[in-house]
């Protein structure tokens, strides 16, 4: 068991699975993950490279994911919006590589404080196109790092970029991480370029002229992301069962939640919580049938309701969904939270 | 007497199945240079046999569908960013020969911050610019090595100075930086440029296979299309017109001196990566006693200082005591507006089960070891909470009369030892001695083993000890329910 920032046991497990390039600029808050990968990743004969820019930086993903490598990168908000343009094109060539996002306070420059503004561009889309990416988002250090390696493993399973959607709080955290044993040993990619002669072949690429061919490319990619919300939704629910207000929440806020929950519950009202763990896709067949249940839904986010278009379009107009939200950096504490969960709660 | 067979490259497909259907020609308009310069790289592919190990780079561009052709890894770019593609497989892939292959509007104006990095870097690639002067692909817009006066889409009455500026020189740019080896400027107007540019293909491949560095070939290069011109005139264009702004020369040729350096393959054990990661400091676990985590209270702790107090460093090793106790444990740095006003701060949270908010807002235990913190926190302790001033720093005493204080002069044990920067180190003695939360034994285990430089672990443990011994001669271990004022 080690205790570890989250931001640097992202690196780790990184590396036990497989990873051997990062290409990355640095951003606060997540220049701790690059740091930590230009400590680690030449230690085991792999490759840290601070990249002239953002853009840079996600094109080499793009050229290490093209050629087979396992491959990371990690950034904030304005880095992120830089990088959009990359991920469309590891999207359409169906490139796997794993982004860290590490949220910060935006539009704009905002500051370097914690929010969640950054999971409309994340989760839906961001670049052109009818992409989408897959992204986990972990509450703590051992997700961060257990969430990490799925991410390599799925995105190499399904050929799909994948996030890591955290934020400044669960980045800077230090908490008890339990690292595989072992390094993974991830086979060889049968599309990839190895520069020999049975890959020679290969290409990759995003282009399909003809409008047949990308219309059924496009076909393709979405019968890939029906698979997913398929197979590969992940959420936790804490006292949800007899609950009649469920609050919901992701990343740091989810832990303000969960002593929410501790506190009120000690205290005799019937809240529990759903933490979504994958954002994309949407544990919305889960919420659609508590909402079947008649429970009540408090979204709780770092941002304008971005999360909560994706809630009230599982819950319809089947159950109330409440709002209450923070932005620019600040946090809620868990008095306030509790304040505003016990309008919604019966007397 | 030798005969020569005169075929195509086998650098390039039979067929051009990708084009759609088996098709054996290309897709550029007649006069356009692109044909020549593929055939000169591919004949150098064939020559050098090294079609298996190559990855070709398409560009945005005319040279978009240069995969079309080349039997060889193909892979495509987003516009201008041929060089960070190149780089990301270079570096995955050391065997690998990394051609990119580029147009005016690619390398000299969108992917300006590419190509320049890529060079500073010494990428190990071999970058082939064409430059005609204008954007063949959109439909003869202005490049960035357009000429002054030069009429095109979006310069209808001429390139002026006024409006777009100069023709960038990108040869003569590339071959300032100290890593290029070879940088030179040919042309494709004559039979006696095009065997230039043969031998200047050649010389930039063989310096990449030779692992000398980082290789630009600028090629003028006639676009009859986008100049409107019959391919007669547009060769006497580049001769009359672009070889005066773009001369041909060799820039820079460093091949011969340049060391040769090839990353080598490290493919290290599971074992040595496990290693290198530095897992397992903190050593096995104490024994684990299930009626000690059974009656475990959640305890909120905040250390607050001055920066350079070892407030953070305190938080972490309480942490990984707990941790290694089989608590449930969590430590975060001071982040967000209780950051102002000159103090650090770590809150620490020890608990027998999950820990929600790791931010502790309303500590049962703080330690404050200069006046803004205890300004800053005291009215925050949780009721019957325990605060510890360090009262070598600190000389006012407790405002609360609901909490417990302990005044420890922190500063002054630690600087009687002899021991600078360890007054967090007598902190937790102190801390544990008093509350016997856990073993001090422990702590002293820990405490080398969770600090950054482990020179320092035994005077560090020294310390622990000077606070315990404090606490025993002064204080004596915490009283069940009576508040301590020392």
């Amino acid at each position: 068991m080690e205790l570890i920032k989250a931001n640097e046991a992202v690196v780790k497990a990184a590396i036990l699975a497989g990873c051997t390039q990062y290409y990355g600029y640095p951003i606060t808050p997540a220049s701790e993950v690059a740091m930590a990968a230009a400590k680690y990743l030449p230690k085991v004969g792999g490759t840290f490279l601070q990249a002239e820019s953002e853009v840079a930086a996600i094109n080499m993903v793009y050229g290490a994911a093209g050629a087979g490598a396992r491959v990371m990168t990690a950034s904030s908000g304005p880095g992120i919006s830089l990088k959009q343009e990359g991920i469309s094109y590891i999207a359409a060539a169906e490139l796997p590589c794993v982004i860290i996002d590490v949220m910060r306070a935006g539009p704009g420059l905002g500051n370097i404080w914690p929010e969640q503004g950054d999971y409309m561009q994340v989760v839906h889309g961001g670049g052109h196109g009818n992409y989408k990416s897959l992204v986990f988002l972990p509450n703590c250090a051992q997700e961060m790092a257990d969430l990490t390696i799925l991410a390599f493993d799925l995105a190499d399973k399904y050929r799909i970029p994948a996030y890591i959607l955290t934020d400044a709080y669960i980045g800077q955290m230090m908490e008890p991480v339990q690292f595989p044993k072992q390094r993974a040993h991830p086979p060889r990619k049968p599309w990839a370029l190895y520069a020999d002669h049975d890959s020679k072949d290969h290409l990759v690429s995003s282009i399909h002229m003809s409008t047949e061919d990308l219309e059924s490319h496009n076909v393709h990619l979405q019968n890939k992301y029906a698979e997913l919300e398929a197979n590969e939704v992940r959420y936790q629910d804490v006292e949800v069962d007899d609950a009649e207000l469920v609050m919901i929440g992701y990343g740091f806020i989810s832990r303000l939640l969960l002593s929410v929950v501790q506190d009120l519950r000690r205290e005799g009202h019937k809240i529990g919580m759903l933490r979504p763990i994958t954002a994309f896709p949407f544990p919305s067949v889960h919420i659609e049938e508590l909402a079947d249940k008649g429970k009540t839904f408090l979204m709780v986010e770092l941002s304008n309701g971005q999360m909560l278009r994706d809630v009230q379009l599982a819950v319809g107009r089947k159950t109330p969904v409440h709002f209450y939200n923070r932005m620019g950096g600040m946090v809620p504490s868990v008095e306030e939270l509790k304040t505003v969960a016990l309008r919604y709660l019966k007397k | 007497m030798s005969q020569q067979v005169l075929e195509k490259p086998h650098s390039f497909y039979e067929k051009f199945d990708r084009k759609g259907g088996p098709q054996k020609t290309t897709h550029y308009c007649p006069g356009c240079g692109h044909g020549n310069v593929h055939k000169l790289i591919a004949e150098t592919i064939d020559e050098m046999g090294l079609a298996d190990r190559t990855v070709f780079i398409s560009p945005v561009g005319c040279s978009v569908f240069a995969y079309y052709y080349f039997d060889v890894g193909n892979i495509q770019a987003a516009h201008g960013r041929a060089p960070a593609v190149g780089t990301g497989v270079k570096r995955t892939r050391h065997n690998s020969i990394v051609i990119s292959y580029q147009g005016d509007g690619d390398l000299a104006s969108i992917g300006t911050a590419e190509i320049i990095h890529a060079a500073n870097r010494g990428e190990q690639m071999t970058v082939f610019f064409i430059n005609n002067g204008i954007y063949g692909m959109t439909g003869g817009q202005m490049a960035a090595t357009s000429l002054l006066g030069q009429k095109t889409a979006t310069t209808p009455y001429g390139r002026t100075v006024e409006n777009e500026g100069y023709p960038i020189h990108m040869a003569e740019v590339i071959a300032t930086l100290e890593a290029p080896v070879f940088v030179a400027r040919t042309h494709l107007a004559d039979l006696k440029g095009i065997m230039n540019t043969r031998k200047c293909v050649r010389k930039a491949v063989q310096a990449q296979v030779e692992g000398k560095g980082f290789t630009f070939v600028e090629i003028l290069s006639p676009c009859p299309t986008g100049w409107k011109m019959d391919t007669h005139t547009s060769c006497e264009y580049i001769v009359d017109k672009m070889l005066p702004v773009f001369p041909d020369k060799v820039f820079k040729d460093l091949i011969a001196e340049r060391e040769s350096y090839v990353r080598p393959d490290v493919d290290p054990t599971d074992e040595e990566v496990l290693d290198a990661l530095d897992l397992g400091q903190l050593g096995e676990p104490f024994p684990k006693d299930q009626n000690f985590l059974d009656n475990f209270p959640t305890m909120n702790f905040k250390f607050a200082g001055f920066g350079g107090q070892g407030v953070l460093t305190a938080g972490a090793i309480l942490a990984a005591v707990g941790m290694q106790e089989h608590l449930q444990v969590s430590w975060i740095p001071s982040y967000g507006p209780e950051m102002r006003g000159g103090t650090a701060n770590a809150s620490v949270v020890l608990s027998n089960k999950p820990v929600g908010s790791p931010m502790v807002v309303k500590p049962d235990v703080l330690a404050v070891m200069n006046d803004p913190s205890m300004d800053a926190f005291e009215e925050t302790i949780a009721p019957g909470g325990l605060m510890i001033v360090n009262s070598t720093i600190i000389t006012r005493k407790a405002k609360r009369t609901d909490i417990e204080t302990l005044y420890i002069p922190l500063t002054q044990i630690a600087d009687d030892m002899g021991l600078k920067a360890a007054a967090n180190m007598v902190l937790l003695g102190a801390y544990l001695e008093y509350s016997k939360l856990l073993p001090v034994d422990h702590l002293k285990q820990i405490v080398p083993r969770g600090i950054k430089r482990k020179q320092l672990g035994d005077q560090n443990i020294e310390a622990v000890e000077a606070g315990a011994k404090w606490v025993r001669e002064n204080v004596g271990a915490r009283k069940a329910e009576a508040a301590v004022t020392a």
